[in-house]
């Protein structure tokens, strides 16, 4: 069960729900247009995992980046990312978010810090020890985020990238969404260790593992992490132990036969949502108000991207450049 | 003008562009002291170790790095000790820093250099002997160079730091020592500019990196029986410069094209396709290609030897092209 933070003030709290529920009802909105055929291609949704997008952003500023995976649509929405432009790229609009190069999983907003979705396993963790690198010769005290699941901790990228930022104490924290499964291989078959937060020891760096559907206990280990970076002394490690309720992609069924319909019935009952709502003893009236705002503001997103211009063929040939 | 060697034509060129720009860092193994070849030599003692920094023997981790540091503004050189090596690192080369400003709207440049030593000849072997510059031609959103000279490794390489996109630098274990004329001064090549490295009105020969040299040499000893060969260097082959080529087929009507990479879908099957695109109706003979035989690059000295083209062979097809069978 969660506890309060001292760190957050009520209005922060409704806030960082606030936060969490637009990553809900856009993930939902996308998964209904992605079922009425209006997105092509692949959407993984990360349905049930938005206390740990919420909880790793909460200390984050403009300045700091964040680097995701193909699951980043709740990331993107955690560090700022423009609704209506990213739902317009899901659509393939003109006017999306990466003029319809990149879909769901390459979303960027770099004006708010989002240095990209990267949907090759693993790839975004090198891109964050050099933006590490950067950032310690600038000297500004920024920080970046990389996001990644359980099963990307096996690869080669996240070991050479966890000693390079040891060894030159880059500000950097790789943030692990231990969801239970890289695709339909469960992480009790697929990695060595119980906890993958046990890998920082090979590194000499910090690593926790903490309750991945409570925003609290995700945002104290993160504001620790963030703090220690800034101040110079390296990267940590965080694993959040989370479940996502839908299957690994639209195209794959919500249970089985990889795991059990009970199995996710277990952990919906943490759901991250719920488990907020308890904490601050919510009541129907602030909840009724969060739900109507966010879901004027997805319908809004919808409707943008939806009467956008379609990308013109011959843009497929722009920022080409050899 | 005052003669210097390739690998030090290098290093003015990373001095200079350090110098003329502080978001320029280098990164790669053994670039603090430069002991296997040298060209980042004296780099740390003169910009400090946060703006030169060894690395881990992580070549996908670092080529990645370099590909973050260049979204936040810096614009890394790395170096790839051997060429071999590349391919512990496509990912970020090929998948990452090819594709991001393109994949995110245009949201971000790369302008990443990733420079590294290919070749055959000094006895090292399949895997640390390899030119890959066809493999990489082959991928939209990243540029090539394949500098054969002193002059062109420096302002070719001055060229690549400044250009905001991602550059694979070839370079060859060969020429690092041979020395030559380089300009005094701010000495930029620009991109796709092929340069005529020898006149001549009979056939044109095309050399790709360190077989331009071999051109020249093949050249000299065709002139010794009355052909009178051109050599064009195409210094880049993403962009390739198409143009220059066909322009000195257009003169000589004859053409041969020669590199150090496997025949196969190799550089000259690209210039090729130009070639008679562009000059088809000025040929005199089929095209002749010069290249590596198919085999892996054998540690042997003579094994390696037969293996690799060298003058020989290109003396022989271009002679072919005048209707001489040797």
């Amino acid at each position: 069960m969660a506890k309060k933070a001292k760190s957050l003030s009520k209005k922060r709290l409704h806030e960082m729900y606030r936060d969490m529920l637009r990553i809900r009802r856009f993930e939902e909105k996308a998964d209904e247009l992605f079922m009425a055929g209006l997105i092509k291609g692949a959407v993984h949704v990360s349905i049930g995992q938005e206390a740990c997008s919420v909880g790793a952003c909460s200390d984050l500023n403009m300045d700091d980046a964040i680097l995701t995976t193909h699951r980043g649509h709740g990331h993107s929405i955690a560090k700022g990312t423009r609704l209506n432009e990213m739902m317009a790229e899901l659509l393939g609009k003109s006017n999306g978010l990466c003029r319809a190069k990149g879909g769901s999983m390459h979303i960027a907003d770099v004006s708010m810090g989002h240095y990209g979705a990267h949907s090759i396993v693993g790839a975004n963790m090198p891109m964050a020890v050099g933006m590490g690198l950067a950032y310690q010769i600038e000297g500004k005290g920024q920080v970046a985020v990389v996001f990644f699941g359980d099963g990307a901790s096996n690869q080669g990228s996240f070991h050479e990238s966890m000693n390079m930022c040891s060894i030159w104490k880059l500000p950097v924290i790789f943030f692990c969404e231990n969801n239970g499964y890289a695709v339909s291989f469960g992480v009790g078959r697929s990695t060595a260790v119980e906890d993958i937060s046990t890998r920082a020891q090979g590194y000499n760096a910090p690593g926790v593992t903490v309750d991945g559907m409570d925003v609290v206990a995700v945002h104290e280990a993160t504001r620790e992490a963030v703090e220690r970076a800034r101040k110079g002394e390296g990267p940590s490690l965080i694993e959040a132990k989370t479940y996502r309720f839908y299957g690994h992609s639209r195209g794959d069924p919500h249970f089985g036969p990889y795991r059990t319909e009970s199995e996710v019935k277990e952990w919906r009952k943490r759901d991250p949502l719920l488990l907020a709502e308890k904490l601050l003893k919510m009541t129907k009236a602030e909840k009724k108000a969060h739900q109507k705002a966010v879901g004027d503001e997805m319908e809004a997103a919808s409707e943008f991207a939806q009467n956008s211009p379609k990308a013109t063929p011959e843009s497929a040939l722009e920022d080409v450049y050899a | 003008m005052r003669e210097i060697s390739y690998a030090d034509a290098l290093n003015e060129a990373l001095h200079e562009e350090m110098e003329h720009d502080k978001k320029v860092i280098c990164l790669g193994e053994d670039v603090e002291l430069a002991y296997v070849f040298g060209v980042t030599k004296g780099l740390m003692d003169k910009f400090g170790a946060s703006r030169v920094r060894d690395t881990p023997i992580s070549e996908l981790g670092f080529v990645g790095a370099g590909v973050g540091a260049a979204m936040a503004g810096y614009r890394p050189v790395i170096e790839i000790m051997f060429m071999d090596f590349v391919m512990l690192a496509m990912d970020p080369l090929v998948n990452q820093a090819a594709k991001l400003r393109y994949m995110l709207g245009g949201q971000i440049c790369i302008p990443l250099v990733v420079r590294t030593p290919g070749g055959g000849g000094v006895q090292y072997g399949p895997t640390h002997s390899q030119v890959l510059e066809a493999w990489f031609m082959q991928v939209p959103g990243l540029k090539v160079a394949c500098p054969s000279d002193p002059a062109d490794a420096k302002g070719l390489l001055k060229a690549a730091i400044r250009d905001d996109n991602p550059v694979f630098f070839c370079e060859h274990k060969m020429l690092y020592k041979t020395k030559g004329p380089v300009p005094d001064g701010d000495h930029i090549v620009p991109f796709g500019q092929a340069a005529v490295k020898r006149e001549g009105s009979d056939i044109t020969l095309i050399g790709v990196g360190y077989q331009v040299q071999n051109c020249l040499r093949a050249a000299d000893r065709l002139a010794g029986e009355g052909i009178s060969a051109e050599v064009v260097d195409p210094r880049t082959v993403a962009p390739l410069d198409t143009a220059t080529l066909a322009e000195s087929v257009r003169k000589t009507n004859r053409c041969v094209i020669v590199e150090e990479g496997h025949l196969r879908s190799g550089v000259g099957a690209e210039i090729a396709a130009a070639i008679q695109e562009e000059a088809f109706d000025y040929l005199d003979a089929p095209i002749g290609r010069v290249a590596a035989l198919n085999a892996p690059i054998p540690f042997e000295v003579e094994l390696e030897d037969y293996v690799l083209p060298n003058e020989g062979n290109v003396v022989e097809a271009a002679k072919k092209a005048f209707g001489v069978i040797a």
